[in-house]
């Protein structure tokens, strides 16, 4: 797994490579710490070369979730696969966290 | 032990209890004496429920072979302290290095000593500590701090050892082969202590529960989590976190949502509200929270729901603070155009943009005079600030978190299993004080989680399940029961009131088949180990039961503390502390006060023959119950003698 930042202006993309589960969720936790730390607010998650996530993985989304809320900007994730989605509906997780269609749409309307 | 014959004692004991308490109910109530009849038959049927539940129990017993462990698997072993000796600290975590089966070790620190940090690096274990998001907020003592290193890790598999557990090199390779099955979440393996007499004044092990108890429940796929000596599967866990965070969530938004109304209302009648600008905030308040109810209600996803609120009310309070900021623009410029010369000037900010984001921010904004209507908004979140994790994998609502998470993972489908082979090797409480600490500890535990999340109502368990976790529960009780029984005697004895009709020919031809079919059935479940320090101990320890009941009851129903205490490993010298046992003695005292006011009774022919004889004979039985605490109090601790073999007998 591995992850990179790019700076789009409005909001950041993180890219999400490979399998996000409980090995890789620690590293997305610190890059998404990063980050928020270094002052994007405003977070995309890119799943769209996500092929699996664990219940870790979206613990680690969640905790991601939390840091960006409390710095007074937003996570949101966009492309989730069909794995992805299916570990979201398991969950109930797509109650409180749905993925937007692109990483575009995400913060399109605010 | 054959289980023919098990099964068979277990139909006698119900057949026989029920014909007794049957006939007690209906026949035997002496209801002139209803204050203590009722409680007495009362007792009784508590007892013979117990009895049952544990018939159920062992009905099933399931003795399992290990499995080859799977290649490869990845293992973190979590070693829990948190004021332990540090020398105690590192010899579980040499052991644990010396465990076979690849893995990585953790010790896991809630006092966070930099001289114990310094000493896991030099012996090249993992150190982790609580963050500073723990600051300010619960820290939900042993499950809290599991909690905090799930998040730094990434094994696969997690054994969890607490510091006086020193394990077996073989424990993985005898116990990662039943996760081969992917339902099971959790292999449990016996506690026992090393540091423990054989005749055992404390009570410390609990061969009949890390025995024919936990094999029984594993029958019926219930075998408890017991906080140490474990391993579990961190994904059952972690979607235990997840479907804990979207049901505290939706709980938390929709409590919020609801009460937001309220408060708006509340601010719109206080001094504040007089001002126009704020009369418009809390109109647009208003507005966002009635626009999220809809759409939470249309479904749409609650962090979008949260977020939009709180845009809503940012952009708000920042037109309310821009509008206030240009009025004083206009005051300065008009002061400014005034032209007192000499006078210094008066300088309108540079950067008004800025001036009106920082003086909107959360901390200054004009809300923050509004405090229940800010509370409330603050609260219709995703990020739990309440918490310093919103994924909490461990339950967190007792102070046994291993009881309540095992439940959760059955709840959920997983299965759990219970291996009887000893693998690690522990160190019990060695005197009195300690040891009722703990006990008083697990009972508050157990009370606390049939409070909060009744095993009965829970869905997702089959019933026989259900009935496994609420048999533990149901034990816990017996402090009030055994108040009663050692009530029934003295009152007889002393005042010749009777609880029954009469103790005649019915009584014993109903009462003792049952109660000798009843010791028959812990003889043959308990084969070869003592069951009777448990037995003396379940009735002896009624106030820290009955203290455990009440304490927890308070505490879920109106929030007291539980005055909850750590368990201290060292032993609090000072010599015997008779004091911890008052009740007890005051018992005894009244016992034996009471045989001999009886034998007085009946030979001035105020109370019979058969009812004295009957009486005393449970005041005698309940002395040689209570006796143990007089040898308990007096233990001095742990001399070592001849080694006990290290395999549960079997």
């Amino acid at each position: 797994m591995q992850f990179t930042i790019e700076d789009r202006g409005t909001y950041t993309e993180v890219v999400a490579n490979g399998r996000l589960n409980m090995v890789s969720a620690p590293t997305l936790r610190s890059t998404v710490d990063e980050a928020v730390g270094a002052g994007s607010r405003h977070i995309v998650v890119n799943l769209a070369s996500t092929d699996f996530m664990d219940s870790s993985g979206l613990g680690a989304l969640i905790g991601c979730l939390k840091v960006a809320r409390q710095a007074g900007g937003d996570l949101r994730i966009a492309c989730a696969q069909k794995q992805v989605q299916m570990v979201l509906e398991l969950t109930n997780m797509n109650r409180v966290l749905a993925p937007y269609a692109t990483v575009e749409e995400a913060f399109a309307r605010d | 032990m054959n289980a023919f014959w098990v099964r068979l004692l277990v139909v006698l004991t119900v057949i026989l209890g029920i014909n007794y308490i049957a006939w007690r109910w209906l026949e035997s109530l002496n209801w002139e004496a209803w204050w203590i009849a009722v409680p007495l038959v009362a007792a009784e049927t508590y007892s013979l429920i117990d009895v049952a539940l544990f018939g159920l129990t062992v009905w099933r017993v399931k003795r399992r072979t290990a499995p080859e462990p799977p290649v490869g698997a990845t293992v973190d072993v979590f070693i829990t302290t948190y004021n332990e000796p540090v020398e105690m600290v590192l010899e579980t975590a040499e052991a644990a290095k010396r465990i076979t089966y690849p893995h990585n070790t953790w010790i896991l620190d809630d006092g966070s000593r930099p001289e114990l940090q310094e000493a896991a690096e030099k012996i090249g274990v993992g150190y982790i500590t609580r963050g500073p998001e723990w600051a300010n907020r619960p820290r939900h003592a042993k499950a809290g701090n599991l909690n905090n290193a799930l998040m730094s890790t990434s094994g696969e598999f997690l054994l969890i050892l607490d510091t006086d557990q020193v394990p077996d090199p073989r424990i993985l390779d005898r116990t990662l082969g039943y996760f081969n099955n992917r339902r099971v979440s959790l292999v449990q393996t016996p506690q026992y202590f090393v540091n423990v007499p054989d005749d055992d004044p404390l009570g410390s092990q609990a061969p009949l529960f890390y025995g024919p108890i936990q094999q029984g429940k594993d029958g019926w796929n219930a075998a408890f989590f017991c906080g140490s000596n474990a391993i579990l599967r961190r994904e059952a866990l972690m979607q235990l976190g997840l479907a804990g965070y979207v049901k505290e969530v939706e709980r938390a938004v929709t409590a919020a949502l609801k009460s937001a109304g309220a408060a708006v209302r509340r601010a719109r009648k206080s001094p504040e509200a007089s001002n126009p600008l704020v009369t418009r905030l809390l109109d647009d308040v208003e507005k966002a929270v009635t626009a999220a109810r809809a759409e939470k209600a249309a479904g749409a996803p609650l962090a979008e729901v949260t977020y939009r609120v709180r845009r809503s009310v940012d952009n708000a309070v920042q037109q309310m603070v821009a509008a206030d900021m240009s009025a004083m623009e206009a005051d300065l410029a008009e002061i400014a155009a005034m032209d007192f010369g000499s006078e210094p000037g008066v300088a309108v900010p540079d950067n008004l943009d800025q001036a009106v984001e920082q003086l909107s921010d959360r901390a200054w904004s004009p809300l923050g005079a509004l405090e229940s209507v800010q509370a409330v908004l603050d609260a219709i979140s995703v990020d739990r600030d309440d918490e310093a994790q919103p994924v909490m994998p461990l339950a967190t609502i007792s102070v046994t978190e291993d009881m309540a998470t095992s439940m959760r993972m059955h709840a959920m489908g997983w299965q759990s299993v219970y291996h009887h082979e000893i693998l690690a090797h522990g160190l019990a409480p060695e005197d009195l004080k300690t040891m009722l600490t703990q006990r008083l500890r697990w009972a508050q535990g157990t009370i606390q989680v049939l409070l909060r999340e009744n095993p009965l109502l829970k869905k997702g368990m089959s019933l026989v399940q259900r009935l496994m976790y609420f048999a533990t529960m149901w034990s816990y009780l017996s402090g009030f029961a055994a108040v009663v029984y050692f009530a029934a005697p003295i009152i007889y004895l002393t005042l010749g009131i009777l609880p029954v009709n009469s103790i005649s020919f019915d009584f014993f031809i109903r009462f003792l088949p049952f109660m000798i079919v009843n010791q028959l059935l812990f003889a043959v479940v308990g084969r070869g180990v003592s069951t009777w320090r448990g037995q003396q101990y379940s009735l002896a320890l009624f106030p820290t039961w009955i203290k455990a009941c009440t304490t927890a009851a308070r505490n879920v129903w109106f929030g007291r503390p539980l005055g909850f205490a750590v368990t201290p490993k060292a032993r609090q010298d000072g010599g015997p502390s008779w004091s911890l046992i008052r009740p007890q003695l005051i018992v005894m005292v009244l016992l034996v006060l009471a045989a001999v006011v009886g034998i007085v009774r009946l030979a001035t022919g105020l109370n019979e023959p058969l009812g004295t004889f009957v009486n005393v004979f449970w005041v005698v039985f309940d002395l040689i119950v209570l006796s143990v605490l007089i040898k308990a109090v007096k233990y001095e601790g742990y001399v070592i003698e001849e080694r006990k073999a290290d395999a549960v007998h079997d």
